[in-house]
């Protein structure tokens, strides 16, 4: 580990779901992020990675999950904050932007409302400052005509409108660290790319950290400075993006890679990877992936592999990590 | 909006005129002669003839519907058969007798709802959840003339704390917000709160429990917002539909207890049709049912026009 202290770093994270629906969602899950820094969190769905943002926030229920871990982001222990400094912690520390940016707002308040009360609620400043602030930040994110957008109702804007109003909200108290769960998922292309620029625009400007889970590689790709690979609710495989996507190491990475849609492949059948993911509530006893993967062994079908840093790049800041008992080499 | 609180108000238009069609074809629809009820059975048939045009039932039934629209919407409802006052005034001074019981028990009714609802949706499974539920299948279930008899014999016979019967003093129609004649409130209103209250307990709990699970409420925590202000935003999501409630209702209260007012002889609308029905008093019983009915479709149209100012989305609709 570097000289600097990370801003997030989460160690050991471990999260069961107790209630009606059990469920191992994520096991002895580590990594850290710096200030500034952009991860992303690649992963199919149930692999652990919007449970991973919610943890960072601890939104699940608490009568209904087990935690067990460290999460410290920008030096407060997260998971130890009682209610008031929780909610200090929330939208200001840390903020987050939704899948659904349709769900995501209240359907009857206005835009401006919902933004101004967040400022209101983490910051000494009466109305006008507020609702100054948010009307710079409906601008700052793009917004045309961003007086009419700060008294429109959320299902009367666009969804890219909408996704870009929720970043409004999420900036407007300058957090240190950015959740984007799955933002550009529920969008049209085009509009996807124009959310993936402003984010990374934004990102620069600001200097905050962001962690971005997606199950878009391209996305991934597109932001990120370094991903993890999630599966089956663990780390599988974390790089700088250009080791992820030109040497995968983990058969998952590759398998995904091999997924990927590109104009090479056309008028051929879309390669998969076979079998489908783990159920979270009866977890294998060895890898998760092992049931799907062409090169597993006995070994992998029996013992977990834990995630170990490259001996070989010891010297970065954060070098590799892979968790697999045969790479690809 | 202006649009809409038209459209609304032209909606309302055919609903009461088809209201007015139905309370005057009901009569007709009953079994039995209105002329039954003033003349004696072995009347000459010449009286019987001369009574059918005194009261113009000799005409045929569409023309009898125009003119009886016509007087109606003019504030004549006729004369009711039994005491010969005018409909309109008898029914006015029951409808602000039961306007007065309604009030009061769908007031307490709604306010109770909301708040037991609140409470068992917010923890739900919880034991308070358990008990309100508990409630609200009672207060749905039990037979309120029943629940009526039942507390007028703890409170009014044997502990003797509150009168049994009338809205006043002395058997007065006349209703006075003094404390003579809130004693006479407490029993039926209380009786009457029943009903809302098990009702509005229920869908609130339910909307509260659905509410909280949604993505939105899980954005309002993670902006860091606290406890309060996240309910303000549950209680207006909400709103609408606990209105769309509360007025049908504050609407079953203004007629639908015909029972709780015959057991505690409150002198309000279900009262007089109860006495109406016996009395075979049709002037009466229609101009009872019109003016329910109306109440009906007005409180519709209020909480038609309330709910877009509470939740946008609704004026699309």
């Amino acid at each position: 580990m570097s000289a600097i202290k990370p801003l997030v770093s989460v160690e050991h994270l471990s999260l069961a779901f107790t209630g009606n629906r059990k469920a191992q969602a994520l096991t002895d899950v580590s990594f850290h992020l710096h200030a500034g820094e952009v991860l992303g969190l690649l992963g199919e769905s149930g692999s652990g990675k919007s449970v991973t943002l919610r943890t960072l926030l601890r939104l699940h229920s608490e009568r209904t999950t087990q935690i067990s871990g460290l999460i410290t982001v920008d030096g407060l222990d997260v998971l130890a904050l009682n209610s008031r400094a929780l909610q200090a912690y929330r939208g200001a520390t840390t903020s987050m932007i939704f899948q659904e940016p349709g769900l995501a707002f209240d359907p009857v308040y206005t835009i401006g409302q919902q933004i101004v009360e967040v400022i209101l609620a983490h910051e000494a400043v009466n109305h006008s400052v507020a609702r100054h602030r948010a009307l710079e930040m409906l601008d700052r994110v793009q917004i045309p005509q961003a007086r009419r957008r700060f008294d429109a109702y959320p299902h009367e804007l666009s969804g890219g409108m909408r996704q870009r109003a929720m970043i409004a909200l999420a900036l407007a108290c300058k957090p240190k660290l950015l959740l984007a769960d799955e933002p550009t998922t529920a969008l049209d292309a085009t509009v996807q790319i124009q959310i993936l620029l402003l984010l990374r625009e934004l990102q620069k400007e600001t200097g905050m950290a962001v962690i971005f889970v997606t199950h878009d590689i391209g996305a991934a790709v597109e932001i990120a400075d370094r991903i993890a690979v999630m599966y089956g609710g663990r780390i599988a495989e974390e790089n700088a993006v250009a080791g992820i996507v030109q040497h995968p190491s983990h058969p998952y990475t590759a398998g995904l890679l091999g997924a990927t849609v590109d104009s090479s492949h056309r008028g051929k059948p879309l390669i998969s990877i076979p079998g489908s993911p783990p159920n979270l509530a009866n977890l294998p006893p060895g890898c998760p992936f092992a049931p799907r993967c062409t090169s597993a062994s006995d070994q992998c079908r029996t013992e977990c592999p834990s995630v170990v840093e490259s001996p070989a790049h010891a010297d970065l800041a954060s070098p590799p990590r892979l968790a697999c008992w045969h790479p690809i080499r | 909006m202006f649009f809409y609180v038209l459209r609304r108000l032209l909606y309302a238009i055919p609903i009461a005129l088809g209201v007015t069609l139905i309370s005057f074809l009901l009569v007709y629809l009953a079994p039995g002669d209105p002329l039954n009820a003033i003349a004696p059975s072995d009347a000459p048939a010449e009286t019987i003839a001369a009574l059918k045009v005194a009261y113009g039932l000799d005409k045929p039934l569409p023309m009898q519907y125009g003119l009886w629209l016509l007087r109606a919407v003019q504030g004549d409802l006729g004369v009711s058969i039994a005491s010969g006052r005018p409909v309109a005034a008898e029914v006015l001074t029951a409808v602000r007798n039961t306007l007065v019981l309604a009030g009061i028990a769908g007031a307490i009714g709604i306010f109770f709802g909301c708040l037991l609802g609140a409470l068992a949706g917010y923890w739900h499974g919880s034991w308070i959840d358990r008990i309100a539920t508990f409630l609200s299948v009672i207060g749905v279930s039990v037979p309120h003339y029943w629940l009526g008899m039942v507390l007028t014999i703890i409170f009014s016979t044997w502990l003797a704390w509150f009168p049994a019967m009338g809205a006043g003093p002395g058997g007065s129609a006349e209703w006075l917000w003094d404390y003579a004649h809130m004693r006479h409130l407490v029993l039926p209103a209380i009786t009457l709160c029943v009903i809302p209250l098990g009702i509005i307990t229920r869908t609130v709990r339910a909307l509260v429990a659905d509410m909280l699970d949604q993505e939105f409420v899980i954005a309002l925590r993670a902006r860091g917002l606290s406890n309060a202000t996240i309910f303000k935003h549950v209680a207006k999501n909400t709103a609408p539909t606990v209105l769309a409630v509360s007025g049908l209702q504050l609407g079953y209260l203004m007629g639908g207890s015909i029972l709780v007012e015959t057991v505690f002889a409150w002198p309000g609308t279900g009262f007089l049709l109860n006495t109406a029905i016996f009395q075979r008093d049709i002037p009466v019983l229609q101009g009872t049912i019109l003016i329910l009915c109306m109440f009906f479709v007005a409180l519709n149209l209020i909480v038609d026009i309330i709910q877009p100012l509470i939740d946008p989305r609704m004026a699309r609709a």
